[in-house]
Parts: structure tokens; sequence; C-alpha cells
């Protein structure tokens, strides 16, 4: 079901920046941010003000799409975890229920020891949490109306009026 | 598929532009790039060879402003249009809220033309979806050259169902925001029918035409 529309609401969108704070703190991280597969930033934490965000989000998602074509070719199911070391930096590149993927950029003042070992129990919550809001995503009735069913032709003008 | 994000009050589409080699695609997306305010853009990221074809995409990141209250954000995205990288565009054409195929008007490229699309259609099928109920406008790129077809041959050729079609100078940005605004309204205006995701996982989507 890739194909079905992502939305984020209030209830988990604040637990997963819960998980995603705590993992930029117990993992003495940089940065930490959470991607889906479409390349749609859904959460960051951590030094976010220095990185550009949107497009890291774009390329994880590129390289998280490349690395699971390979995977087919091999007829391995997927590739779910990934690493890169640099001189400065690391990032370790997580697939969570094959749906969104987990970023963590870390320097020396970690280990990839710790990470992977934060990784995992973040890893655990955040299944849960995704398994939940797709279940309230498949609801009928519980996500309401579509909040542009109400919007104008003009107000799609609008948007194209600077 | 697009990103709603109630909480932070945005909704993110992506569009693809897809074509054959040397149609235009990443021209079009230079353009949009070059001529956007500083704070409605974000950086364009080129994935190219040292050729400077695409190798695996280019992806811009754009802000339309506000509707009734909700940030919209769009992220373009090309493929590579050479044809032995096709395992790529299938990648690329994953959540596709819109697309926009580029058409080469030079006569001698109406096959890799045809070819193309026909690739576009098959490939958007793997991923469950069918081209002719997603948003998707046509444009007719490279109007300044002289070996051109008339817009009734590329019509024919290309456009059987008449979807929302534009002609284009995209190195000169003639017909790029055109373009860019047909499709983006189609993806809006199928928000706006649109059920609420959940109310029917995997419904197909309505016929977008105008």
């Amino acid at each position: 079901m890739n194909n079905q529309q992502m939305v984020m609401y209030e209830e988990e969108f604040n637990q997963i920046q819960v998980v995603v704070d705590r993992l930029v703190r117990d993992a003495n991280a940089k940065v930490v941010f959470i991607v889906d597969k479409n390349g749609q930033l859904i959460a960051a934490s951590g030094d976010i003000d220095n990185v550009d965000t949107t497009s890291l989000a774009s390329l994880t998602a590129g390289n998280i799409a490349a690395t699971g074509g390979i995977a087919k070719l091999l007829k391995e199911n997927e590739f779910a975890t990934q690493f890169h070391e640099g001189e400065k930096a690391n990032i370790h590149i997580q697939l969570v229920g094959n749906r969104v993927i987990l970023v963590v950029i870390f320097d020396s003042r970690s280990s990839l020891g710790l990470v992977r070992l934060r990784v995992k129990k973040a890893t655990e919550e955040l299944v849960t949490i995704f398994e939940n809001l797709m279940k309230k995503v498949q609801e009928p009735g519980t996500a309401g109306g579509s909040p542009f069913s109400e919007i104008t032709d003009e107000d799609i003008d609008n948007l194209f009026n600077d | 598929m697009s990103f709603i994000n109630l909480m932070q009050r945005e909704i993110n589409c992506k569009l693809v532009y897809y074509g054959p080699g040397l149609c235009g695609k990443t021209t079009n997306l230079q353009f949009v790039y070059e001529k956007t305010n500083p704070d409605a853009k974000g950086k364009m990221i080129s994935l190219a060879t040292e050729t400077e074809r695409t190798l695996f995409f280019d992806f811009l990141p754009l802000s339309l402003g506000e509707i009734r209250g909700f940030k919209t954000r769009f992220h373009l995205y090309t493929v590579p249009g050479q044809v032995f990288y096709d395992a790529s565009r299938k990648l690329i054409l994953k959540g596709v809220d819109g697309v926009v195929f580029v058409a080469d008007s030079q006569i001698e490229r109406a096959e890799a033309n045809m070819e193309s699309l026909e690739n576009l259609r098959s490939n958007l099928g793997e991923q469950g979806y069918d081209l002719d109920k997603i948003p998707f406008v046509m444009q007719y790129n490279k109007r300044d050259l002289p070996n051109v077809a008339t817009v009734e041959e590329l019509r024919q050729m290309l456009n059987p169902t008449n979807v929302p079609e534009f002609e284009a100078k995209a190195r000169v940005g003639e017909g790029v925001f055109e373009t860019l605004k047909g499709v983006a309204k189609l993806v809006l205006t199928e928000l706006r029918k649109g059920e609420m995701p959940g109310n029917r996982p995997g419904a197909p989507a309505a016929k977008p035409r105008v």
C-alpha cells in the first residue's frame, strides 16, 4: 500500500517528536530526522538549523529507493540499515517498518555501537506509533472530510498570483 | 502521494517531469529555480553525470504559499531521460501526485517521445497508477527550434485524451510556469475532490480532466 496517502495527526506527531528528541540525546547525535519513503520530512530534532533537512530528506529517500532496487535484483527483501562514515560526520540510515526512514547524523562524540543500540530501541517504538497511525488513517470517518474540500478555483489561482 | 501534516498545517505534493533524453526536463526546473523568490524555494539538487546528463534525479522544493491556512509545498523531480536508466525512473515515480510530460517538438524525436510516453504509462502501472486517472499535463518543448512538428501533429501522437497542454521554450522560460501552474492546479483540484485518505484506501482517484 505504498500509494496510500500519508496524514499526520497531532497525537502521533507529538509521540514521534518525543522519540526523535530522546534519540538525539541518548545517541549523542547531531541531528535525527524521519522521512517517508517518498522523501517527505516527517520530524527532525537536534542541530537542524545548520543542515538542509529538505534536501537531506529527498536524497535519503532516493538512496533508500536505489538500495531497495538493488535488494530486489538480488532477491533480498530490503537492506534495512545503511551506514556511511565520513571524516567528521557519519550517517546511519534505518528503514522502519518498511514505511519510513530514520536518519541519525553523528560525529566523534558518539560511536556506531551506541547509535545502533539507541536506533534499535527507537525503531521498535516508531513501528508501534506508525502502525497505530496507519490504522487510524484507515478507519473510515476518523479522518473527517478533506481540509481541502472547501477550496475554490479562486484559492488555487491566488497561489500563483505573486 | 501527498503528505498532509495536520499538526503543522502543511501539505506536500510530489510532481515529476518525465520525457525522453534531452527534451528539457532539467531546463524546466532550472528556470523555475532561477525565477523563484529565494524564500519560496530550497536548494536545487542535481544528481548528474560529468557531462551534465541527469543520472538519478533533479530535485527542487517550492513553497507556493497558503491555501485555507495550509502551507502548500511542491517537490519537483525530474527523471533521467536516457532509455537505459529505466530502473531509476521507476523509483522516482513512487508516491507521485502529478506528472508533466515534456515532449521534444523536433520531428526527429517523435519516436523517442512516444517511446518515453509508453514507458511512463507502464512504469506508473507497475506502481499501481493509471496515467489516465492521475493529474497529468503535456508540454511541447523546444518550439523555438526550426525543425519542429506542428502542435496538431504532436497532439495526435501524444495527447489523444486531451489533457491540458502547453507550448514551451524552456531555455528562455516561455511556457515553463504555465506548465507548472497547470499541473499544480490539477493536483490541488484532486485534493479538493479527495477523500481524506483512509476513507477509501487504494480507491482509484477521480478523473482529473478539466
